[in-house]
């Protein structure tokens, strides 16, 4: 088939091994999400419409939040921090590294840094940083970059990570997925013990009490603040909650909706340096909330993407993530959250990935399941008006020109005219229609002759 | 104009137009309780259930658990000093009372105190302030916490009301794991192996 648009494209050439890599592993997660949540909750639509409304109270409110998370967090003897763009976290996190005599990082999972490319810029001025979690560990030696927001290596398979252990000296080519796992564990312990400092994300942050969460099964969040001095976390400034016992509801969405667990393993609530006479753990804690254009989101049509807390449940259940698998968005950020969030994070260069809003068949599936209730099909029909409004190209790829229909519509003499003479067009032969959708339309099939018309004739002789 | 004012100014211009803002709505804290999976006739039963339903382990009695740790060959590791009189009986299971940091990967076991228990999860609740040595609960191949049966709370948010001004409280639902190799699961990436909720 002919594909205009580069998410077809994309689809179309996926070599089918990783085709299957990615619809297995969302088919599989989708279904563990559904038992969990059933078995759990007698209406389990209830906690995801609750917690939509608190996110969205949040951020109709951010700034008192953001305000109160700052105290918060000051009063705990963190150092609080701001960041406009990506340049702003990037030096600001360098800066954090030179002050505190630090050479060696490790570092959790969190995609607010892949935005920002934080790991190509600290290595490129000199840093050591190695990446935690296992799945953006091979990411990172492999030069590749994540598929999914919660299952990063999703499109990979135990074969070609077997071969890039072997590659990087990790041991002999050992493809059996435990193996790959001790690997992993042995060598990252020694940059956990090695390293200066720890940096990661935040899952949630309560502004009550200046606390972020992490949420995560491998344990590497903990190591991350374990034998290094200092911890750093990024975080978008969207993250807030208001209280401590909010948390209860997002943590209860968050491990069903993502992977079907109750709860993932870990969650850690950090506000802080270790206590005293704690022998291990970070002596200085620091948080930068980043905008990173998080606030023109906030002020567009389309804010309620906001409230989304990385789940991946929407990716997940996606009838065209499934088939395109994470890559084919071009972005961090993939699936039916990705098509919103990606062009609007993507500043000026909207008009770049203007195409993927249209990646939906607006099948509604992706609002079912979000444990934040997003409308997201609504959101994808505002940023296809947004895109038409500014001629974005990529959007227009493969659409016909509608111009001479829309004359047509709205022109009730030359409506009928065609209605009851269309089928003359039959006789035209087929390359000489002018207009190339007409064309193909007539290349494949015949008009019928016109047999309406009695409804017309009633209503222009009724009484 | 610093960052700091940068963000606040263009969070209130964004903002300003919003004819009405959204209310916080209000909850009730069963909403969040989780169906429990039969009827148990204490917390403890109920938190051993979930425990194991997470693939953790859960033990009431020492003298089972030192048994344990001798079939798997773990016979060397850490123990909190505060806990130590607890496993005073034990021969052949040997532990340091001192974390010694060049031990890191001779310690088998580690044994720290949980500061509260889940019932409804499984989850073992471990305060910074309760824990001896961090690298204690966390490096080991098997780690043990040792849960009072007082500490059992029935549910997530009756362990979040006792989060006090504690630095660091982590959640550990289960031993560390991983499906991101295939979707195919595998315990213990760079956590504990092997998680244990010993009720004393």
């Amino acid at each position: 088939m002919k594909s205009f648009q580069q998410i077809d494209r994309h689809a179309r050439d996926l070599d089918p091994e990783v085709h299957e890599s990615n619809f297995m592993g969302a088919k599989l997660k989708s279904e563990r999400r559904y038992a969990a949540l059933e078995r759990d909750y007698p209406e389990p639509d209830k906690l995801r419409e609750t917690a939509g409304l608190i996110k969205q109270h949040t951020l109709e409110h951010l700034d008192q939040y953001l305000e109160q998370a700052e105290k918060s967090f000051q009063d705990k003897g963190v150092k609080v921090h701001f960041a406009f763009d990506d340049e702003a976290v990037n030096s600001t996190v360098l800066q954090i590294m030179n002050d505190t005599g630090s050479q060696s990082m490790v570092k959790s999972k969190s995609m607010v840094t892949e935005e920002i490319h934080l790991l190509d810029y600290l290595t490129n001025k000199g840093k050591d940083v190695v990446e935690t979690d296992l799945g953006e560990f091979i990411l990172q030696i492999d030069g590749d970059h994540p598929s999914h927001i919660v299952t990063p290596i999703v499109h990979k398979n135990r074969r070609g990570i077997a071969k890039s252990f072997e590659r990087e000296g990790l041991g002999d080519y050992n493809d059996d997925p435990a193996t790959i796992t001790r690997r992993a564990r042995k060598y990252l312990r020694q940059k956990y013990l090695d390293a200066d400092v720890g940096l990661t994300g935040a899952n949630f942050v309560s502004a009550e009490s200046g606390r972020i969460v992490l949420v995560t099964n491998e344990g590497n969040a903990r190591f991350c603040m374990a034998a290094n001095r200092v911890h750093i976390a990024v975080v978008g400034i969207e993250k807030l909650v208001p209280t401590d016992r909010d948390l209860g509801l997002f943590l209860n969405l968050i491990g069903r909706s993502g992977t079907g667990q109750q709860l993932t393993v870990y969650n850690q609530f950090i506000g802080g340096p270790k206590v005293e006479g704690q022998p291990h753990g970070p002596e200085e804690m620091h948080i930068i909330f980043v905008d990173n254009r998080r606030t023109e989101v906030l002020a567009s049509d389309c804010r309620e993407i906001l409230r989304c807390i990385r789940c991946g449940a929407c990716l997940n259940v996606c009838p065209i993530y499934r088939q395109s698998g994470g890559h084919a968005y071009r972005s961090v950020y993939p699936g039916p959250v990705g098509a919103v969030l990606s062009p609007l994070l993507a500043g000026n260069r909207f008009p770049e990935l203007a195409d993927l809003p249209k990646a939906s068949s607006l099948c509604g599936a992706c609002n079912e399941v979000c444990p934040v209730n997003i409308p997201i099909p609504d959101l994808l029909l505002r940023l296809r008006d947004k895109a038409k409004r500014e001629g974005a190209k990529e959007a227009m790829k493969g659409t016909p020109n509608l111009a001479l229909w829309a004359t047509l519509c709205s022109q009730p003499a030359m409506w009928k005219t065609a209605l009851s003479m269309g089928h003359t067009m039959n006789y035209i032969p087929t390359e000489m229609i002018p207009h190339p959708s007409a064309k193909a339309w007539q290349g494949a099939r015949k008009l019928p002759d016109f047999q309406g018309g009695e409804f017309r004739k009633w209503f222009k002789n009724r009484k | 104009m610093s960052d700091r004012d940068k963000i606040f100014s263009a969070i209130r211009e964004a903002l300003a137009p919003l004819p009405k803002r959204t209310e916080k709505p209000e909850w009730d804290d069963e909403l969040i309780v989780c169906k429990p999976s039969g009827e148990f006739d204490s917390l403890k039963a109920q938190f051993a259930d979930k425990l194991t339903f997470a693939s953790g382990k859960f033990f009431d009695s020492i003298e089972a658990l030192a048994t344990f740790l001798k079939e798997e060959g773990s016979t060397f590791g850490y123990c909190d000093p505060a806990l130590a009189h607890h496993f005073e009986g034990w021969n052949d299971v040997t532990f340091d009372t001192d974390y010694e940091d060049s031990k890191v990967d001779d310690y088998l076991f580690g044994i720290t105190k949980a500061s509260a228990a889940i019932a409804e999860s499984g989850t073992i609740m471990l305060n910074d302030g309760d824990t001896s040595a961090r690298l204690g609960a966390l490096a080991p191949w098997i780690h043990i916490a040792v849960i009072e049966e007082k500490d059992i709370v029935g549910s997530i948010g009756e362990a979040i009301e006792r989060f006090g001004d504690d630095p660091s409280i982590i959640f550990a639902t289960g031993p560390s794991k991983t499906a991101d190799v295939e979707g195919i699961l595998i315990e213990g990436v760079h956590g504990p192996g092997i998680q244990i909720g010993l009720v004393v």
